[in-house]
């Protein structure tokens, strides 16, 4: 019975650290690297006293809050997928936030209509072409994707990724199912092989000669850049802003959500106003080359140089609503397959 | 220590015990059961709640992709584990060879090294940009990956590879301990009869190891089963890779409790008929501690090829991964070094001890009630409270979340309505929680082991202990445990490695601000930059190898050895 008195005193000890949420605290479910979101946070800290504590997943934070229902110690959940952020909205976890400084600072299209959840960051998801097996102008457009010139030339990673779902359903936004269908299946004849890695990987390998076209989020390719092992990499592509002279080219978006049970919700709305200030995005521009979401705060020196951005200006609740069709789709299109 | 009874006799012990015991040891044992059954439960009760019927896609479309491949993975992994486990099991019990008592243990040493991180580490060896192509391109002077074939690791093949290499010491480990209590008489007395060495291997040796085999291959297989990082890193499309895409893609956490049900179903079926099949089986091998092992002495060739074998599966499953993380770490240093890690180091080591006394202790609760009732009834708790180790980490989680929440918002309910007070989540998003959710995980691992080791005392003890007027608890105090210890400190020591490496369910379960060393690992390796972490990664990795060490001791301490 000792053993059992020893295992009840651990037990009761292992409970103790959950006892930490007191006043001038805000807590985040996140779905983004937590190590990514510290220099914000500390920004935050010195400027509100406000404490920010944070658990990054994944997976199951939503069906956490769910089950936590109106105990859940979380105020806001951060996400870096627009069908992500609307799975929130669409099972009613979250809460409208009806704030000034965030209407003025974020653009309408980069916001939920009643304010149920906010853009803080856009990436591009751009074409990448050898600099020396690819003419400069040869492929300009999503659509040149299918093109059979590019048989055997083209490396992405899985079309399961949110990344990639995100890009087919735009194009079935843009194309309808029929045609889209058509064109993944062209996608899919031109791969040098089969989707694998991460979106670095497709940089990668157009270095490494595997292929000559590669499809990746803007920010990997700039981080690449800035980090002295993969700058060579990346300095063997160059990059396309797709369809930048037509309708534009697909973004996604990194959001914030505040909770329907938020705690702590003056402070959330004050987190959530702070990153959306010039002081939180210029830090998310040059801590992770991505485009603020603020129109008045530049993109870092690097991106900038890249060119402007011509984003494409269908609304994303049109690109979350065509997230299922399009994992089907790739199914159907066995794109990840052999 | 004179009769050894396989899982699969039937109680010798129950009619004499069960009469004299109260009723306390049932009770607490199916009170345990349900408690630990709920997340299972909870998962399977979602199945039935699915957004969409999700099976004519998946059969119009992936699903029998994801069968094959996961087919392949398990038979593929079940091979090398099968192959390198047994290989080096007899090797280092049987034959005297240079280095042979460094083997023992240094066999074990992959278990240490998640799966997830040796398949970063071989991707960033053997991807073109690793020392070995580039050092393969300056040789014969080629200048691009057009210029020559190197085998890709990111396949079907190098997820089956990796995967086996860390997981065949579940084999060894229990293959070796099966082959320590073989009477080396029989084998003599086969070789008498003029049976080789092999065919006394195949005809004797491993039919009677085969239960213990067959729980080592069983975990082997649910891991593989279960695997995420390493299939999804390697897009390896397999069964879990699917319930990943129908929950995640589709948002159809109830059609992904469906494919996690079906998972559950076939492993249970698969066990089932590996028991079913060994049903007429008995073994009472009359076995005498003193009876010295004769180890076979060899031609130096033959010796050669033991160390060979032996080192292999060492080297690939463990020096390579530790140098490598070595490296970077010592590139990254200044980065990692700091109170974070530390901190980290803390966590991991006190959830992990924890879980582990956790799971021995409720799975020496379930064994011994088992051996006191042994009924039809006991035996479906056992399997019952086992069932954690059959599905995904994430999933899990969610079974977990799902019963502790229930609770909380209930008590606080209560609690507000009768004392107008909020007691807020006291067991969810706490420490109690991953506890909890490791307990769940790896009471197979502890309750299955303990469960066979009391199987071999001989009833005669409990009955003179009992006769002495000893009650079943103080039985088990004095009698078992003590003769139990060695299988005692492998169980938990398996269950602390194992916790140390868990990742999917921590990640979704813990508190605010609260990191293990593998979830510290896993925000770099998610973000494609593994080498930030290595130092982390290291201490996972160099944090199993004193309980392996000491496991070893305490299998090796069960025979007197000539």
């Amino acid at each position: 019975m000792r053993m059992k008195l020893a295992a009840a005193t651990a037990m009761a000890l292992s409970v103790m650290p959950l006892s930490a949420s007191a006043d001038g605290e805000v807590n985040i479910y996140s779905y983004r690297q937590a190590y990514l979101l510290e220099p914000l946070l500390n920004a935050f800290e010195q400027e509100t006293g406000i404490k920010a504590n944070v658990v990054f997943a994944k997976q199951g934070l939503a069906e956490r809050l769910e089950r936590e229902g109106r105990n859940s110690p979380a105020d806001v959940v951060m996400t870096v997928d627009i069908s992500r952020i609307n799975e929130l909205v669409e099972r009613d976890l979250v809460a409208a936030v009806d704030s000034d400084t965030l209407a003025d600072n974020i653009p309408e299209n980069l916001r939920h209509p009643e304010g149920k959840w906010f853009a803080l960051t856009t990436r591009g998801r751009l074409i990448f072409t050898s600099n020396e097996r690819v003419e400069e102008g040869e492929i300009t457009t999503y659509e040149e994707l299918a093109d059979d010139k590019w048989n055997d030339r083209i490396c992405t990673r899985s079309g399961k990724h949110p990344y990639n779902i995100a890009l087919i359903s735009s194009m079935i936004a843009h194309h309808g199912e029929e045609k889209t269908e058509e064109w993944l299946e062209g996608v899919k004849d031109n791969l040098a092989r089969k989707p694998q890695g991460g979106d670095r990987d497709q940089i990668k390998a157009i270095s490494e000669g595997v292929c000559d076209i590669a499809i990746g989020n803007s920010y990997y390719y700039g981080n690449m850049l800035n980090d002295e092992n993969q700058r060579p990499a990346a300095e063997a592509v160059r990059l396309v802003f797709p369809n930048a002279d037509d309708r534009g080219t697909h973004v996604n978006i990194s959001g914030i959500s505040l909770t329907k049970s938020a705690p702590n919700r003056d402070n959330a709305v004050r987190l959530m106003e702070f990153l959306s200030t010039d002081e939180a995005q210029r830090i998310y521009a040059e801590a992770n080359t991505e485009y603020p979401a603020n129109p008045d705060v530049q993109p870092s020196g690097l991106v900038a140089e890249w060119g402007e951005i011509n984003p494409d200006d269908l609304s994303l609740q049109e690109i979350a609503n065509n997230r299922d069709a399009a994992v089907k789709l790739v199914d159907r299109v066995d794109y990840d397959g052999e | 220590m004179s009769e050894a009874v396989t899982s699969g006799a039937p109680g010798l012990t129950q009619p004499l015990l069960a009469k004299r015991t109260s009723k306390r040891w049932l009770i607490s044992a199916a009170l345990t059961t349900a408690i630990v059954a709920l997340p299972v439960l909870s998962v399977i009760f979602l199945a039935f709640f699915p957004e969409e019927n999700i099976w004519p896609h998946l059969l119009d479309t992936t699903l029998p992709r994801y069968l094959t491949t996961t087919i392949k993975l398990m038979l593929g992994v079940a091979g090398i584990t099968l192959v390198i486990g047994l290989a080096t099991a007899w090797a280092v019990t049987m034959c005297e060879f240079p280095g042979r008592r460094f083997f023992e243990w240094a066999m074990l040493l992959p278990f240490a090294v998640p799966a997830y991180v040796i398949a970063y580490v071989y991707t960033s060896l053997l991807d073109y940009a690793g020392p070995v192509q580039i050092t393969l391109r300056e040789w014969f002077g080629w200048t691009s990956a057009q210029d020559y074939w190197f085998p890709e690791i990111r396949t079907l093949e190098g997820a089956t590879l990796m995967i086996g290499l860390v997981l065949y010491p579940y084999v060894y480990l229990l293959a070796r301990a099966a082959f320590l209590e073989q009477s080396p008489s029989l084998f003599a007395v086969s070789r008498s009869l003029g049976h080789s060495a092999i065919s006394t291997f195949f005809r004797i040796v491993l039919p009677i190891a085969r239960p213990a085999i067959a729980v080592g291959l069983s975990l082997v297989l649910m891991e593989t089963l279960n695997d995420f990082g390493t299939v999804d890193f390697f897009a390896v499309q397999t069964l879990t890779a699917g319930l990943f895409d129908t929950w995640m893609n589709l948002g159809n956490l109830g059609g992904a409790a469906q494919i996690a049900s079906t998972m559950l179903m076939f492993m249970v079926i698969l066990v089932t008929l590996e028991r079913y099949s060994r049903r007429r089986q008995q073994q009472f091998a009359a076995r005498d501690n003193r009876d010295p092992i004769r180890r076979f002495t060899m031609s130096m060739p033959r010796q050669l090829i033991c160390v060979a074998v032996c080192a292999v599966p060492v080297i690939l499953g463990f020096v390579i991964p530790a140098i490598t993380l070595g490296q970077f770490a010592w590139e990254y240093f200044d980065e990692s070094w700091n109170s974070t890690f530390f901190r980290n180091t803390l966590n991991s080591l006190f959830l992990s001890g924890t879980a582990a006394f956790t799971t021995l202790l409720i799975g020496v609760t379930l064994a011994y009630s088992r051996r006191l009732h042994n009924t039809r009834g006991m035996q479906i708790m056992m399997r019952l409270s086992s069932l954690g180790y059959a599905m995904p980490g994430a999933v899990l989680a969610v079974g977990v979340i799902i019963p502790l929440a229930g609770f909380d918002n209930w008590l606080d309910s209560v609690m507000r309505n009768t004392f107008n007070v909020s007691t807020g989540l006291l067991l969810s998003g706490s420490a109690f929680a991953l506890v909890f959710a490791y307990t769940v995980r790896f009471l197979a691992v502890s309750a299955g082991s303990v469960e066979s080791a009391l199987q071999k005392i001989t009833p005669s003890m409990d009955m003179a202990s009992r006769s002495l007027g000893h009650s079943p608890g103080n039985t088990l105090v004095k009698v078992h445990l003590p003769m139990l210890r060695g299988t005692l400190l492998t169980a938990a020591l398996v269950v602390f490695v194992d916790c140390m490496k868990e990742l999917p369910a921590t990640l979704i379960l813990r508190p605010f601000n609260f990191d293990t060393l593998a979830t510290y690992v896993y925000q770099f390796a998610s973000d494609e930059q593994l080498a930030q972490s290595a130092l982390p990664a290291l201490v996972i990795v160099l944090a199993g190898i004193v309980p392996i060490i000491l496991m070893s001791r305490s299998i090796s301490g069960s025979r007197s050895i000539a």
